[in-house]
């Protein structure tokens, strides 16, 4: 059973004067996240990510079509009880500290003291915001208002945690710092449903990606099977060659550079791989390692938005909206 | 009820410290410097004029901080996208409305109190009135606090589809027809046209009528302290049922309206 299904959901935004213009922002997407995945929601700006994440949390309603989280409509109160939200550049309530705040959103869900104060202690220590636990939020900078934000987004302990944009504005460290709290939460049994458009860092944790452009899915799969299928070849590194065996190499490669005493080496194909191996073993040269060359997930992000249709008037109005909004 | 509750608790804790209570200030000023001036001032006339003095304020102070944060008060969730968390949670669209409302209900209490007890300082003062005056002050104040609890309720209800500024002019608007609700009746009634006759009419019961709410003044105050006339619990009751089904009615359009919302 998919924990997140999503079946033909459609968003019309209605502008101009009279609020009578439709301008599409999601166009029939259909999409299922497995229980325990991180899924990666890819796309650039103005795609309908935020959207589709507002759709879900019941912020915006849908044109058409349907979505279910843990076997529930949207706008189920006990299913929300099960969920955490970070929502996109959040901001929080800037007079709160991060324990006054981390409380309110505890009570919502019913905790009462003094588990909650517990609770609310074990979240701080865990974004390490536990020294700065009486600042007001105000006096926070980015990453700290993203750390708070993850805290108040798993108080409840959710199955499912949706984070909209968690890396955007960080630098490496909160990035790295938000990656750790990612996959400690995929650890625990939590699917993570995340949006972003910081391609490195999807590549790093996620295990599937669907890519989304003007409104449409383009792509869907797991991440392994998607980059297994873009291998445009292999890197050789020998060792103990000498600059006659170099001479002899150069036969069944693209590419030779000699570093040190080691020779890096491309080939295109299985075939040559194979011609070249033997020949290495033939001359007793060391092998060193065999590296797959195979096209990243930003070449993979760029053809699958180069793959869709030209953006008709209303995916261009949607994406404005989108960005406006 | 829980959930209401700790988004109330919020919303009076963001008054707070917005430094809403500052205004006691204010009043603190206007109550010491009449007191101190009503000696020279007035002529056996103190208790009338400290009363006057002190329930105005009391009422405008109270209506400008119920105007200014229920404008603001929906309206600065959605701007500052705090709102998107808050619905992430289990929480249900009028839950939200419900605790807004009720925080600033309760900042709205709490400083209707304390001006309420510097106005009986001030009457200790200055005034000979006796113990059945200061005591009628209660009644005075509690009808205060109904018609603050009307306007909160207008205000909320702009602020969920209007900005500030237009919300402001809306709830000022309806607070000073509100006062004019009897007058619109009288004109309706000298007037010789059937369909201005019932345009008044409907006016008159569509604006909330806050002279519902002006029934214990001053002078009502210091005339029923000196016969030692019972307090007129029937204007106090009329005017409580009037507002609880005013605000009722005007918070379910806010959470209809609310919960049509998109949240873009």
């Amino acid at each position: 059973m998919p924990v997140v299904e999503i079946d033909h959901l459609t968003k019309d935004f209605y502008v101009g004067f009279w609020k009578k213009r439709p301008v599409r922002a999601l166009d029939g997407l259909c999409l299922q996240v497995q229980k325990g995945e991180i899924f990666g929601f890819l796309g650039p700006n103005g795609a309908g990510k935020s959207t589709t994440l507002k759709i879900l949390m019941h912020l915006l309603h849908p044109t058409s079509g349907e979505a279910r989280i843990l076997d529930r409509p949207t706008d189920s109160v006990a299913m929300h009880q099960s969920i955490g939200y970070l929502p996109e550049n959040p901001y929080f309530y800037d007079y709160l500290t991060p324990e006054e705040l981390l409380t309110t959103m505890g009570r919502l869900f019913g905790f009462r003291q003094p588990a909650l104060s517990r609770k609310v202690d074990a979240l701080l220590e865990s974004v390490g915001l536990a020294e700065a636990r009486k600042l007001q939020l105000r006096k926070f900078s980015k990453g700290m208002v993203q750390r708070i934000g993850i805290a108040q987004a798993i108080i409840n302990d959710p199955e499912v945690v949706f984070l909209d944009e968690p890396m955007s504005g960080l630098d490496p460290l909160g990035r790295m710092e938000v990656r750790r709290i990612i996959t400690s939460l995929k650890a625990r049994g939590v699917t993570v449903f995340f949006s972003s458009h910081i391609l490195p860092d999807v590549e790093a944790i996620c295990d599937r990606v669907a890519i989304l452009s003007g409104g449409k899915l383009q792509e869907v799969g797991v991440l392994e099977e998607i980059l297994k299928a873009g291998i445009e070849g292999h890197e050789v590194i020998l060792a103990g060659g000498t600059d006659e065996t170099m001479d002899s190499a150069r036969r069944f490669c693209k590419e030779l550079r000699l570093m040190g005493d080691r020779l890096h080496l491309r080939v295109d194909n299985s075939r040559q791989l194979e011609d070249l191996l033997a020949f290495a073993f033939a001359r007793k040269l060391e092998l060193i390692s065999v590296n797959p060359i195979r096209s990243s997930l930003e070449d993979y992000f760029r053809s699958a938005v180069d793959r869709k249709e030209p953006p008709d008037v209303r995916g261009k109005a949607a994406a404005g909206v989108s960005r406006n909004s | 009820m829980k959930r209401i509750l700790a988004i109330a608790h919020n919303t009076f804790r963001e008054n707070i410290r917005d430094k809403i209570l500052y205004n006691l200030i204010l009043f603190a000023l206007i109550m010491i410097l009449s007191s101190l001036a009503l000696g020279q001032l007035t002529l056996g006339n103190e208790d009338k004029v400290i009363l006057d003095l002190g329930l105005a304020s009391i009422s405008i102070l109270g209506m400008l901080i119920a105007i200014f944060i229920g404008i603001s008060l929906v309206y600065k969730e959605i701007e500052k996208r705090t709102v998107y968390a808050l619905l992430a949670k289990p929480v249900h669209r009028y839950e939200l409305i419900l605790g807004k409302y009720a925080g600033l209900l309760f900042t709205l209490l709490v400083n209707l109190a304390i001006m309420t007890a510097g106005l009986e300082l001030a009457l200790l003062y200055v005034s000979r009135a006796g113990l059945g005056a200061h005591l009628r002050i209660l009644p005075a104040a509690y009808m205060i606090f109904l018609s603050l609890a009307l306007v909160t309720s207008l205000a909320l209800l702009f602020s969920t589809f209007s900005t500030p500024a237009l919300s402001a002019v809306f709830t000022f608007f309806l607070w000073v027809a509100g006062h004019f609700g009897t007058d619109l009746i009288r004109f309706g009634e000298i007037t010789q046209s059937a369909a201005v006759k019932w345009l008044c009419r409907v006016v008159y019961y569509v604006l909330p009528n806050f002279s519902n709410f002006t029934l214990i003044d001053s002078r009502h105050i210091i005339q029923s302290a000196s016969y030692s006339r019972p307090i007129d619990l029937w204007a106090i009751s009329w005017a409580t049922l009037y507002c609880v089904l005013y605000c009722a009615l005007v918070l379910s359009l806010t959470v209809c309206i609310f919960m049509r919302r998109d949240f873009k």
